[in-house]
């Protein structure tokens, strides 16, 4: 004896949030019926097990068939198979598209291809989250990127009318697009302190500062490049350290209006030269596609952690780059400046934020 | 009266990929009507082509516009071999038809393919233009309007109520020629589907025939079923009730007031205040307060005296004739009636005073052998079988000393070779005023002496001749009548009837295994084995009813399904308590071995737990009433309970019983439960129903008794469940497991819907079948309705006090005599004068009311003034709808106002529609009925599996139909689908082959609803004026 066929259709497509969230996470039926029996429905409604479990494979039907337009959210809203409320609506997209931080951090910036996809069972293994809700969310990823890949505008636009996604979390995903385009290299041993959101900022910061889009709206390319001429323009910079007039003059501008201010300024003074030269030669070296791929590294490497052997405080350090900056404008031979505040800008609020333990 | 039909293609979007290599597809679009067919230009290489075709016109003649539907295909070219099919649409343009219906269809509709499913949408247009053509002879009913709904549409009012028409017509089945032995399956189902589609436009168009003879303008309670006979055809038939409506003028609500209605009798079906005015409230026509608050389309419950009525009609061969008929009224109605040859009314609900009495439940099947219909022009077998079943009823109705019935359906069932059929309703007597040879004004004061309420419980039989037994006693309402003690109708609670506490679905469920036979031997054994099935349902249904503290059901319905090794029977019905009947005796358990201890102790154990649930049970529905009363006022009354019930249980003792049997070959099984296996597993079963979950509750009628205050809150929905039996099962087990199926059914349904407790589910349709052996399939359509505790309560205390009221008139019978001739005094002299009645208007019923009750005045008064509180609301509530309803009702503009508010409110481009098998939508006016909704679709899978399994296709397919049905209506410019039923689920799969097939048949009205707050909130500043003025007109 058993039941061959059980279905539920209402007029109103009726979803659980809660069976929506276990079928999201990947969970098995029965898997489900176990938490959703732990989170004690069954005594709030005096239902059953069976009750339970036959509601909840009629939701993951639900959901399954639904899936296919959560591909295309906008068709969510026009089509005519299920009557969702539009705030269901939303919700299901929004619940959707939402991913694990601990799932993004391992594959940022890595290639959205089938490779990366095969290699999703290790993630699932290390990050806990099921194969299922990796393999989702990282087709959301792919599906976003191949959208807007080919898009002009403004990116976090194009994902959120797209996607009807919520302002943040067309964000992230703006970030997790440009780092897949980029390629930043964010798995590397030193960078795993920072979490998706340091990284998410830093993609903002960038995307806003030093793409195309970022200069003029209206361009041919989009969101998704870097400048390239704003790069090979930042070769220029490489005279800061190259000269070494401009360097020492740099160093005592810098060293005059920090003096007394900070707690490590022989480390500071001791330390300039390095750092600038670090910094400026990230700067020229960001025309090379594959340095580009380095860049949090580098920035790691050649400034924050020699500061923070140093025992440099974020107010420190935020005092030095931004005297640092400023000085450059005052440099007699260096012309550069536009340049020099749009790199530096970014690098500034990117190292700031990066700046933690 | 031949017409120009108009389709212009505009676009489609969202098509599938057909060519593979461009991922795109270049489709075309062939729109055929009749025997043209006109085609629209390749859209190369795209998913959203944008055709814009021109108008494609079909000269044709009306006849074809009523049967044939529009047939839109859409398909993707392909310049080196045949073109691909994307899908198709039909359009049913038989709305178009009708000037108060719809007058264009205008929209996105699903490209539906019976392999794939919905494949993208398409946007048409289509127009019919009529030309006059006064031809006599014409074969077409153009202008007739159908309505599922099973009572008069809410805004139409019903001037003549014609009576029963029906058809049937018949066909070879498509799926079962020889040729389909060499076509695709799909080309098979295109056939099925459009050869059904062909058969239904036929068959309504010859309804309407019928419906123009009788002189009538529209068909009530529309239902048409197909008969899926096999090997030997296809049978669609459709039976409905003939009348003659009349749209109800947005200007004034009440005709009361309006000179130009010159006959008191016209006027009182419809008016709030003519009733009361020209009767006194002791009419049988519903008090003011009732008829205002059904225009409300919510009632409230104030409703005044109850009815009741009686005792079930046995299928069987109630042989008696029936005694002299009590009233000369009934004699005269009667001759009206009896002159149709089926005095059958297939509504559910009525206009007030409209029915008078009601007797009980009539039904009659019989078994037939199906054999191959060799001329589909000559239908005239299957006409002859329902003839002889209706002949059947109008005799056991006629037993029952009524000369109609009402809430009447008929069914069938079918098994290889062996066709059940089978008809019920409830036998009534009716009022002649919507009859059209009907008596005149002198009878009204004839039947003025019937109590309001409580009118339709009074036993239309002769008590000295009672064609069944039935404990009578005296009306617990008006004390005059007699009223049987338990009451069993096929149609809705009338919105007049006074009951205590809350109703509940219940059910009997029986399954009954039966031996492998064929042909004739086969036609035998269900033949005996049916009355045994009837007899037990019966015996359940019984027990049930008072296990709940009950007296009477309604929706009564019997299915009967065969199947090849077993028979199944599902009873569903409502049950209530009416205030006018007795309440009902226990159940008492009496062993047949007295001298065990033990036993005697289990029977006892037994015994106390029935009497438990029993308690449980009053308290979960509020049923507590006279006896509280009696305890405060002593009791004046002839048969105090205590006595009654005595009375009763002496009356179970197994003699009368056994005279029962064999008086009627089908006792009506009381109280009594003898001890044998059998029935010790019957009390099992009893008291394994499971009780609804806190919060909700759950009927099979359009309404709940004492609940009213429905938030705007609806969930339709549509459940199935298919059940694998293992082989070799006793009944008993097959019993328990069919009853569990069904319990658990609705333990999920209780389960899903929790979020909106406190909720009902009304209409609980349930629908089981044997689709082969070992299966049993279920099916639900029902829809959740929320409501407001808080209002909750407050009414419950309101229904209290009413009882309390109504007991104490009750008790008093002297008291009550004189009231009565107060009451009528002024009766008799004031029907005549048009000019008081509209002076006196509203406040006469209010004085009329207070007079039946002044003597205890002083006990109640504050009743009285809730009451007039209430009538003064009422009455303010109804001019407000009404004026409002001037404003919206230029319809263009109406529609599109709540079209577009609803697109305000979705934020999305999809028009919310709402579906609701009920006749109305709760906190919304029905301000425009568009045309029925008839439609039959057949998909098949042959990638079972891939499509997630049997519940993955048929999950799909119902949601498609639910998509299709509201894209449809959406088109027609509706907003909604009332009295939606699905009529037909047959699924088959073959799960070894990967395959499975599924027909759904749905249908319904498409209407156009306004919210109430809207109509207010909208008509507030030009309604102001207005509002005063008839407040005005009214107060004077």
């Amino acid at each position: 004896m058993s039941v061959e066929l059980d279905v539920f259709v209402g007029n109103t497509t009726i979803m659980d949030k809660e069976v929506y969230q276990l079928w999201l996470n990947g969970y098995t039926v029965n898997d489900a019926v176990k938490v959703r029996i732990e989170g004690g429905v069954m005594e709030e409604c005096e239902a059953s097990a069976e009750v339970l479990l036959s509601d909840t494979m009629d939701q993951y039907r639900t959901f399954q068939m639904c899936e296919r337009l959560l591909h295309h959210p906008a068709k969510l809203a026009n089509q005519l198979l299920f009557q969702i409320p539009p705030d269901r609506q939303a919700m299901l997209i929004e619940r959707y598209y939402a991913f694990d931080d601990s799932f993004v951090r391992e594959v940022l910036g890595k290639k959205l291809s089938k490779g990366t996809k095969k290699d999703l069972d290790d993630v699932s293994l290390k990050t806990g989250i099921t194969l299922k809700s990796c393999r989702r969310q990282f087709d959301n990823f792919k599906r976003v990127f191949k959208v807007v890949e080919e898009l002009k505008g403004p990116l976090v636009e194009n994902i959120r009318q797209h996607f009807l996604l919520p302002d943040q979390l067309a964000r992230d995903y703006a970030a997790i697009v440009f780092f897949a385009n980029n390629r930043f290299e964010t798995g590397k041993k030193k960078l795993l302190y920072l979490t998706f959101q340091d990284f998410a900022f830093c993609a903002g910061q960038l995307i806003n500062n030093w793409t195309v889009g970022a200069v003029d709206n209206m361009m041919e390319d989009m969101d998704v490049d870097l400048d390239k001429e704003f790069l090979q323009d930042l070769k220029d910079l490489k005279i800061l350290i190259t000269d070494k007039d401009l360097l020492d003059q740099h160093k005592s501008l810098v060293c005059t209006a920090l003096r007394g201010k900070t707690n490590v300024f022989n480390e500071m003074e001791a330390n300039f030269k390095n750092l600038s030269r670090g910094l400026v030669n990230i700067a020229a070296k960001l025309i090379n596609a594959k340095d580009v791929r380095d860049f949090f590294i580098d920035l790691v490497e050649k400034f924050i952690e020699p500061c923070r052997s140093d025992k440099w405080t974020s107010i420190d350090v935020n005092l030095y780059l931004t005297h640092y900056t400023n000085s450059a404008h005052i440099l007699d031979t260096f012309k550069y400046y536009a340049v020099w505040t749009r790199y530096m800008g970014v690098i500034k609020s990117c190292i700031l934020r990066m700046y933690h333990d | 009266m031949p017409g120009k039909l108009k389709a212009k293609i505009v676009a489609g979007r969202h098509l599938p990929i057909m060519d593979r290599a461009s991922d795109l597809t270049d489709a075309f679009v062939e729109v055929k009507f009749g025997n043209t067919t006109f085609k629209t230009d390749v859209y190369p290489k795209s998913l959203n082509p944008q055709w814009n075709s021109e108008w494609f016109k079909f000269e044709v003649d009306d006849e074809d516009l009523q049967d044939e539907p529009l047939q839109i295909t859409v398909l993707d070219h392909d310049t080196y071999s045949a073109n691909d099919a994307i899908g198709k649409v039909y359009i049913d343009i038989d709305p178009l038809l009708c000037s108060e219906a719809a007058t264009v269809i205008s929209g996105w509709l699903p490209i539906y393919d019976t392999i794939h499913g919905i494949r993208g949408e398409i946007n048409v247009l289509v127009k019919v233009d009529l030309f006059n053509d006064l031809n006599r002879f014409r074969q077409s009913s153009c202008g007739v309007k159908f309505f599922c709904t099973t009572s008069i549409p809410r805004c139409y009012r019903a001037v003549m109520v014609h009576g029963f028409v029906e058809e049937l017509v018949v066909n070879e089945d498509p799926e079962y020629q020889w040729i389909d032995r060499i076509r695709t399956p799909r080309a098979s189902n295109e056939a099925r589907q459009r050869l059904i589609f062909l058969m239904s436009g036929e068959l309504q168009r010859k309804i309407g025939l019928k419906v123009l003879e009788m002189g009538g303008n529209a068909v009530v309670g529309y239902l048409q079923c197909f008969d899926l006979e096999g090997e030997s055809g296809l049978v669609v038939r459709a039976i409905g009730t003939a009348c003659t409506l009349e749209k109800i003028s947005s200007t004034l609500p009440a005709t009361a007031t309006h000179p130009s209605n010159s006959s008191p009798s016209k006027d009182m079906k419809d008016s709030p205040q003519a009733a009361p005015s020209t009767l006194g409230c002791r009419s049988t026509h519903s008090s003011p307060v009732h008829s205002a608050s059904s225009r409300l389309s919510q009632g409230f419950s104030v409703s005044v005296p109850t009815l009741l009525f009686a005792g079930m009609g046995s299928g069987g061969s109630a042989g008696k004739e029936a005694g002299p008929l009590k009233a000369l009224l009934r004699q005269q109605t009667q001759s009206a009636l009896e002159q149709r040859e089926y005095p059958f009314f297939p509504l559910t609900a009525f206009p007030p005073g409209f029915l008078l009495h009601v007797g009980g439940v009539v039904s009659a099947r019989s078994v037939k052998l199906l054999d191959r219909i060799h001329n589909p022009d000559e239908p005239e077998t299957r006409d002859a079988w329902w003839e002889e079943i209706r002949q059947e009823i109008k005799s056991h109705a006629k037993a029952l000393g009524c000369q109609a019935v009402v809430g009447y359906s008929e069914s069938t069932s079918i098994c290889e070779e062996v066709c059940i059929l089978s008809a019920s309703g409830t036998a009534a007597i009716l009022s002649s005023r919507f009859m059209q040879d009907g008596p005149l004004d002198t009878e009204h004061r004839f039947e003025e002496v019937v109590s309001p309420g409580c009118g339709f419980c009074h036993i239309p039989y002769d008590e000295l001749n009672i064609p069944f037994p039935a404990q009578l006693t005296y009306c617990y309402c008006c004390r005059r009548y007699k009223v049987p003690d338990v009451l069993f109708t096929t149609i809705d609670l009338p919105t007049e009837a006074n009951v205590t506490g809350k109703g509940c679905l219940i059910q009997a469920r029986l399954c009954r295994t039966k031996k492998k036979a064929q042909g004739e031997g086969n036609a035998t054994v269900i033949s005996n084995l049916l009355p045994f099935l009837e007899y037990e349902l019966h015996t359940q249904l019984m027990n049930k009813l008072k296990l709940r503290g009950m007296n009477a059901l309604f929706g009564l319905r019997i299915q009967i399904s065969i199947g090849e090794t077993m028979l199944l029977g599902l009873a569903s019905a409502t049950g209530v308590y009416l205030t006018a009947l007795p309440s009902p005796g226990g159940i008492q358990i009496a062993g047949k071995t007295p001298s065990d201890i033990t036993y005697e102790q289990h029977i006892s154990n037994m015994q106390k737990k029935i009497n438990d649930t029993i308690a449980k049970n009053k308290e979960l529905y509020e049923i507590n009433p006279p006896e509280v009363v009696e305890e405060i006022i002593g009791s004046p009354i002839p048969e105090p309970r205590q006595r009654s019930r005595l009375f009763r249980s002496q009356s179970e003792s197994s003699d009368e019983v056994s005279e029962l049997d064999l008086s009627h070959g089908k006792k009506d099984a009381f109280v009594l439960e003898i001890d044998d296996t059998d029935a010790v597993e019957d009390i099992h079963a009893l008291l394994t129903d499971f009780p609804t979950p806190a919060g909700f509750y759950s009927c099979n009628t359009e309404i709940m008794p004492g609940i009213q205050n429905w938030t705007s809150a609806i969930q339709m929905f549509t459940s199935v469940r298919v059940f694998r039996l293992n082989a070799s099962l006793t009944s008993q087990g097959l019993n328990k497991i069919f009853s569990d199926l069904c319990e658990n059914l609705l333990k999920s349904l209780y389960f899903k819907l929790r979020s909106m407790v406190p909720c009902c589910l009304c209409h609980l349709n349930f629908t089981v079948a044997i689709p082969e052996d070992e299966l049993i399939q279920v099916a639900v359509t029902a829809v959740a309705m929320s409501f407001d505790k808080e209002q909750l309560l407050e009414n419950g205390k309101q229904s209290g006090e009413k009882t309390l009221i109504k007991a104490i008139t009750e008790n008093d019978e002297q008291l009550q005599f004189n009231l009565e001739l107060n009451a009528e005094t002024p009766s008799p002299n004031p029907l005549s004068s048009p000019k008081g009645l509209s002076e006196v208007g509203s406040h006469l019923s209010a004085r009329a009311l207070s007079v039946d009750y002044s003597s205890f005045a002083d006990r109640c008064s504050s009743w009285i003034e809730q009451l007039k509180l209430k009538a003064h609301t009422i009455r303010r509530g109804s001019v407000k709808t009404t004026s409002s309803m001037e404003k919206a009702s230029p319809l263009p503009e109406g529609r599109s106002r709540s079209l577009r508010s609803n697109r305000s409110y979705s934020g999305s481009s999809v028009a919310v529609v709402k579906m609701t098998p009920l006749s109305f939508i709760p906190g919304a006016k029905i301000i425009k009925y568009l045309g029925i909704i008839n439609m039959f679709f057949i998909r098949e899978t042959t990638s079972l599996r891939e499509e997630g399994g049997v519940s993955g296709f048929l999950h799909t397919f119902i949601a498609e139909v639910f998509a299709m049905v509201r894209a449809h209506v959406a088109a027609l410019g509706g907003n909604a689908v009332v009295s939606y039923s699905m009529k037909e689920c047959v699924f088959m799969e073959n799960p070894n082959k990967n395959q499975a097939q599924c027909l759904i048949n749905v249908s319904g009205d498409a209407v156009i609803f306004v919210r109430e707050s809207e109509l207010e909130s909208t008509s507030v500043q030009t309604q102001s004026a207005t509002t005063h003025t008839s407040n005005g007109a009214e107060g004077t």
